[in-house]
Parts: C-alpha cells; sequence; structure tokens
C-alpha cells in the first residue's frame, strides 16, 4: 500500500491507441496509471492540471484486468501439496512463471495431504501483493480433506476426512490454522458441514462446494449457510439428473438467498470439459462463471515425459497423461489457451471471456474494487492482448514483467 | 483519430475558452494530433501540403463578412463546422508564444452531476493534447461568483481576446445564457435562467424540474462580440424561427444572437431544416455560395505534413 503523498509524486504513465475492458465493453479509451493504481484522468486534467510524464503506445491491443487463477495446484515442476522446506521459493517460480500467462492473481491449491503438509506448508504460503516478481498470492484454496470418498477423483483415499463432533475444531485442527486461507473446498453432505460453512463464511473465507455427492437440496442448504463457489463444475459431483440436478442444478436454483450470486469454477482446456456442457452452464448463469485452470505441476513443462514426486507424467500438447496410459493427469492448459478456448467453444463475446478470467473471481471473493477491474482506483494489474487474445504483455502495478512478441507454443 | 461532434444541440451553459498551444511549431515536434483533430476525424490524414496562399487569399479580400453555410443534415453541418475550425487553428500558425484563443460552450448546466466539466474532459479535453493550464472554465462553486465572471474577463483580456469563438443558439434565439432582454453589451455574469431554458435542461435531472438550476454563470453578449471572429451553429427545425430572428430581422435584445449582425466576422453553419423559417431568397443565395465556402475547408490542412 502507497501513502497518498508518494502516489502522488509518482510519474503519471498514460497507454494510448488501445481498448480497454471498462463497464463490460471494450472503450477505445486511454489507460492512465500512477502508483500503482488506475487514475481517473479527469481529476489530474482539472485538480492537478498535470499531464502525463509519460506515454505508452499499445499498438492498438486490447488491456484487460489482470487473470484471477482460483484454482492451480503448481507448475513448472512445482507441487504446492509437497511439504518441502522451502514452500516459499516454489509458490514464487510459479507466481513469476504465470505472469505470461496474463495470470496477475492467483490461490495456491493444495489438495487432500495429511495433516503434516497442511501444517508445514500453509504457513510458509502468506498473502502477498504482486508485483515484477510475480503474481501475486491472494490466499490459499484448500480443496480437501473434507471430501466425499466417491468422488475424491485423484485425491488421496487414505487421507480423506469427515467432521467430527466440533466440527470447526476439527477442522482448525486439521489445518493447523486458517491464516492465509482464502478458499476451502468441502462436501457438503458430510455431517456438521453446516455449522463448518457458517464459520469460515464468517471468517471471510470462501466456502464451495465440490467432490460431492450432495443432491440439490443440501447443496441448497449449503449456498444458505454461506457457500458462494462450486469447484470444477460438471468434475466430481453427480451428474446433471433431469429430477435431481445435484449441484449443478444451483444455477438455476429459486433458493437461493436473496442477492447472492453463485460463482462456479470451469476448467477450459477443452478436455475436461466437453465444449457443449461448457456452454450449458455458460448459458444458464453467464455471470457465475469463473475461469480456472486447476493446474498441475506438469504446466509448462513442455512435451514429453517428466517426473512429478512419485509419478511419470506424459505431456502431449495440452493434455497431460499418466505415463503409459490414456488416464488424464490434471489440467496444464495456461490460463490465456482458457480464456480463448472458452471464447472459441462458447461463442461469447470478448467481453465475456475476459470477464469470466478476471471480474468473476474478483467478485467471488470480493475483491472487485481493487482486482478484476480497470475502474478508477483499482489496482494496476492489467495484461495486453492482441485480437485473438494472446498475451503480449503482463503490467502489475505497472512494471512491465513481460512482454511477448510470438505466442506461447500451444496457442 | 476519434470522431468529435462539431457542435451541440441546446447550447446552455457557462462559455469556457481554451488556450490551444502549438507545444512546437516545427513539423517535427507535433506529437499527437489530438489538437488538430479537434472536430476532425480525418485531420490527420487527410490534409494536404498545399500551399497556404490560396486559401489566405479568400479571408484578406472578405475580412468583414456574414456567412451562412447550409449544409444537408447534421453530421455534415458538424463536420463542416470541424473542418473550417482545424484549418482556421493550423493557418493561424499558433506557437510557443503564440497561442490560438478558441471560445467554446459546454451544453450542460453547472450542478448537473456530471459536471460540465466532465463533459469537457469526455468530449474535448481528453482528445487532445492541452496543457491544461490553458483550459479556463467557469467555476460555478466559487465562494464570490462576480469575482469568479471578472476574473474570468480579465484571462482572456491576459489571452489576448479570443480568436474564435463556436457557439450555438437556443430556441428563444439566445447565446450562451444571454436570454431574451439581455443586455447585447453584457459581460461575464451570473444570469437567472428562463423557464423555457430551465425545461430545456430537465432532460439531465431525470426529468425533476426541482433539480434543474435557475442561475448560471455565462459570458455577455458583449464578452462574444469582442471575439475576433464567431462561428455559430445551428441545426434543427426548432431553431429556425431563431435563426430567422437572427439574420433577417434586426437587432433586437430579445434575440440576443442577432448582435452578430454587428459583428465583423460572422459564421453561421446551419443544416437544412434550421432554414425552414428563411426566406427562399435568402436560402438560395447563400447555397449558392456554398463552393465559395467550401474553399475554406477544402483543401484540410494537417499539422503533421506542415503548412
Amino acid at each position: 500500500m502507497r501513502g497518498g503523498q508518494v502516489a502522488a509524486r509518482a510519474p503519471v504513465i498514460q497507454f494510448t491507441n488501445c481498448r480497454i475492458l471498462r463497464g463490460g465493453a471494450l472503450l477505445r479509451e486511454d489507460l492512465w496509471v500512477r502508483g500503482g493504481r488506475i487514475l481517473d484522468p479527469e481529476k489530474l486534467f482539472f485538480e492537478e492540471r498535470r499531464v502525463a510524464d509519460e506515454q505508452r503506445d499499445c499498438g492498438g491491443c486490447i488491456l484487460a484486468p489482470g487473470f484471477i487463477d482460483v484454482q492451480i495446484n503448481g507448475g513448472f515442476g512445482v507441487d504446492f501439496s509437497q511439504a518441502s522446506e522451502d514452500v516459499g521459493s516454489g509458490v514464487a517460480l510459479v507466481a513469476r512463471r504465470i505472469l505470461s500467462h496474463g495470470v496477475t492473481s492467483f490461490c495456491p491449491t493444495l489438495v487432500t495431504s495429511p495433516l503434516e503438509v497442511y501444517h508445514k506448508v500453509l504457513p510458509q504460503i502468506p498473502v502477498k501483493s504482486g508485483g515484477p516478481h510475480g503474481a501475486g498470492v491472494l490466499g490459499v484454496h484448500l480443496e480437501g480433506p473434507f471430501i466425499s470418498r466417491e468422488k475424491r477423483g485423484a485425491h488421496p483415499e487414505a487421507h480423506l476426512r469427515s467432521f467430527e463432533a466440533d466440527a470447526f475444531q476439527d477442522m482448525l485442527a486439521t489445518y493447523g490454522g486458517l491464516d492465509n486461507v482464502r478458499i476451502v473446498t468441502l462436501a457438503p453432505e458430510l455431517g456438521h458441514s453446516h455449522e463448518v460453512i457458517r464459520e469460515l463464511t464468517a471468517l471471510g473465507i470462501c466456502v464451495s462446494l465440490g467432490h460431492s455427492v450432495a443432491d440439490l437440496g443440501t447443496a441448497e442448504e449449503a449456498v444458505q449457510s454461506g457457500a458462494t463457489f462450486i469447484t470444477h463444475l460438471f468434475n466430481a459431483m453427480l451428474p446433471f439428473h433431469h429430477r435431481d440436478p445435484g449441484i449443478v442444478g444451483l444455477l438455476t436454483s429459486d433458493r437461493l438467498p436473496a442477492g447472492r450470486r453463485i460463482f462456479y469454477g470451469m476448467i477450459a482446456d477443452g478436455i475436461h470439459t466437453n465444449p457443449a456442457a461448457l456452454r450449458i452452464a455458460h448459458r444458464a448463469h453467464p455471470k457465475g462463471l469463473v475461469l480456472v485452470t486447476d493446474a498441475v505441476p506438469a504446466l509448462g513443462l513442455g512435451n514429453g515425459r517428466h517426473t512429478l514426486g512419485q509419478q511419470e507424467v506424459e505431456v502431449d500438447g495440452l493434455t497431460a497423461y499418466v505415463a503409459g496410459t490414456n488416464t488424464l493427469s490434471g489440467s496444464i492448459a495456461p490460463m490465456d489457451t482458457c480464456v480463448r478456448h472458452f471464447l472459441q467453444a462458447t461463442g461469447c463475446s470478448v467481453e465475456s471471456a475476459l470477464e469470466a478470467a478476471s471480474l468473476h473471481p474478483a467478485q467471488l471473493l470480493g475483491l472487485e474494487k481493487c482486482k478484476g477491474t480497470l475502474d478508477f482506483g483499482a489496482d494496476a494489474d492489467f495484461v495486453v492482448l492482441d485480437d485473438s487474445l494472446h498475451v503480449r504483455a503482463t503490467y502489475i502495478s505497472v512494471g512491465l514483467c513481460s512482454a511477448l512478441t510470438t505466442c506461447l507454443w500451444w496457442g | 483519430m476519434r470522431r468529435i461532434r462539431g457542435t451541440r444541440r441546446g447550447l446552455l451553459c457557462a462559455w469556457v475558452y481554451i488556450r490551444v498551444l502549438r507545444l512546437r511549431a516545427t513539423r517535427a515536434g507535433w506529437g499527437r494530433s489530438g489538437l488538430v483533430g479537434v472536430g476532425c476525424s480525418s485531420c490527420s490524414s487527410v490534409g494536404r501540403a498545399s500551399g497556404s496562399t490560396g486559401l489566405n487569399l479568400s479571408w484578406k479580400l472578405c475580412v468583414t463578412i456574414m456567412r451562412l453555410v447550409i449544409l444537408d443534415n447534421y453530421d455534415l453541418a458538424s463536420e463542416w463546422a470541424a473542418k473550417y475550425i482545424c484549418n482556421r487553428i493550423i493557418q493561424f500558425r499558433p506557437g510557443q508564444d503564440r497561442y490560438f484563443t478558441l471560445g467554446l460552450p459546454t451544453g450542460l448546466p453547472r450542478n448537473h452531476p456530471e459536471s460540465y466539466h466532465s463533459y469537457m474532459w469526455n468530449n474535448f479535453f481528453k482528445h487532445i493534447d492541452i496543457d491544461p493550464n490553458n483550459a479556463h472554465i467557469l467555476d460555478g462553486n466559487a465562494t464570490d461568483l462576480q469575482a469568479e465572471c471578472d476574473a474570468f474577463e480579465k484571462k482572456i483580456k491576459e489571452a489576448g481576446g479570443i480568436d474564435l469563438f463556436v457557439g450555438g443558439i437556443g430556441p428563444d434565439g439566445h447565446i450562451a445564457f444571454n436570454e431574451p432582454g439581455s443586455s447585447l453589451v453584457s459581460r461575464t455574469r451570473l444570469k437567472t435562467l428562463a423557464m423555457d431554458t430551465i425545461l430545456a435542461n430537465a432532460k439531465y435531472f431525470d426529468g425533476d424540474l426541482s433539480k434543474v438550476p435557475t442561475m448560471a454563470l455565462t459570458v455577455g453578449v458583449g464578452t462574444v462580440m469582442d471575439a475576433r471572429e464567431v462561428m455559430i451553429l445551428i441545426t434543427g427545425a426548432h431553431k429556425a424561427f431563431a435563426l430567422y430572428k437572427a439574420i433577417e430581422e434586426g437587432v433586437n435584445h430579445m434575440w440576443t444572437v442577432s448582435a452578430f449582425q454587428q459583428h465583423p466576422r460572422t459564421i453561421f453553419v446551419c443544416d437544412e431544416d434550421a432554414t425552414l423559417e428563411l426566406r427562399v431568397k435568402t436560402v438560395k443565395y447563400f447555397k449558392g455560395l456554398m463552393h465559395v465556402h467550401n474553399k475554406l475547408v477544402d483543401p484540410l490542412y494537417s499539422m503533421k505534413e506542415g503548412n
């Protein structure tokens, strides 16, 4: 946070010849930035009577708010769920590398793990502002261990848990504390889940429903208790059924609290969700769609075989398999690829696609005043995109982090 | 270069005058041609670097003149006016010590939630590279309003007077907020608004008459008459009677825009609809002069290519 005095002396930078995403539309406007914040040029003109200190020509590109990834398990060989001595440098590596994907803020995600891992790792991932060193850490996303056995997916069965009698304390003991935690994914059909959801919501932690066999009624009650997110819709939950839509039915439920919007994560890599399913969800509830990568450590490693912890993984283009098999081993599509694929698969507007990766996750986390938007006063985290939504440059609290003139190999 | 509306209907509020500063007079240093593009969508690309003598000739021959320029519709009238202003500024050859002082209307009453500062910013200032210190707007929130008006007049004098004043008229023939009955030698002052004006302004306040301000700061008729050149933009059938009173009847303080019959250099730019109350003879005469008038905007000069 910069003091007002310092900010007033900081140079004013004017980004010209661009289209900015503001108010849900791409406007032919200049973007003005000072001291790491988006500046209102009108006030600058009339009250301070100043002009820009520097003008940067954006070559007709699109300027969008920096992408926010609320579910990413690692990347570039780093696994967030691994209890190493230096978790911090692993997080920092990922934070730096995802800038080139247009991601300026993220939630490192821990899958179901033994207690020791939580106790060791969580304190080493503090909330941290972004900068030229890397994307900002908004807080940790804890996916598990309070999830359904049947829908655990790739989570290790041995470490799954259900709530004991004093559910919230049980959870605290499991994680070793909730500092640094931003999102918790749990299965609402577990006993005592409602009191946990209420306690977490009261602490300002976002509760997400996922890896669950809950029916729609249970899911609705969970939302009434405070849940606001669905973890990777369609995956690891009961399939939609016309007489019991399950968690998927939350998208069009009429039993949600008034004024509350339910958000849902979608992995739009073209592999984990059929484009038709993506379209159904988007058409049913476009304002709640949050693009996530759910990326695994193989993200960014390039084609070929890689050893990740105990696993051997084969990467081929956008797909990662358990080596020697046809079993998917998690997603490795970077966020900008997800945005492009989402745009192409749904046929939505460029503005909608960009908002799904920036504004909606910011709204989910209650950060829409300073993240996920280019409104005046917001943090100056933004990404420069060409018309096909390839990342040309990423700006974070305005330092220029990476200016790419060619798209990434899987673009 | 973005297209900017060259005119605005129902020009209502206190006037702003801006000093248009060309940062450098040489060819090399124009930077953005924003200022050149005042109202010009094509200024920077279309202009030819022909010698300026041809155009200047028509100026020199017609130093004192009233022109009535009639275009087919609102868009063409706007474009013509914009090109004219563009050419005027360029021909003036502004520079470091030579400022072109442009007077403009704002179009929104003060106290509007958006404020005329926002209006001027969004519709003009953000598109050009003017030094903010050279933009002067009457401040309706000043503690001593009369002192604010006097200071404004002083600033105009210090700037060497206004080179070109661009404005419109109301259906009652007023210029700026100089309502019927205003003195034709009036200066910048606080003015009570006529009911017609208040009704016309209501649309900016969600139709709630009680919210519309009843007073406004305005430049006076005399202030505008002191400008070296005046351009009045008049479009739409609802202005037709006012235009008739302005140029076919006598000078009359009930139709304050008629004062410009006594101004040495006035140009009225209008569309067909605005001429509906004029004599056919008048319209035919001035339409017949369009080939002369069009020489004022063609060729369209460009800062980039230099003159």
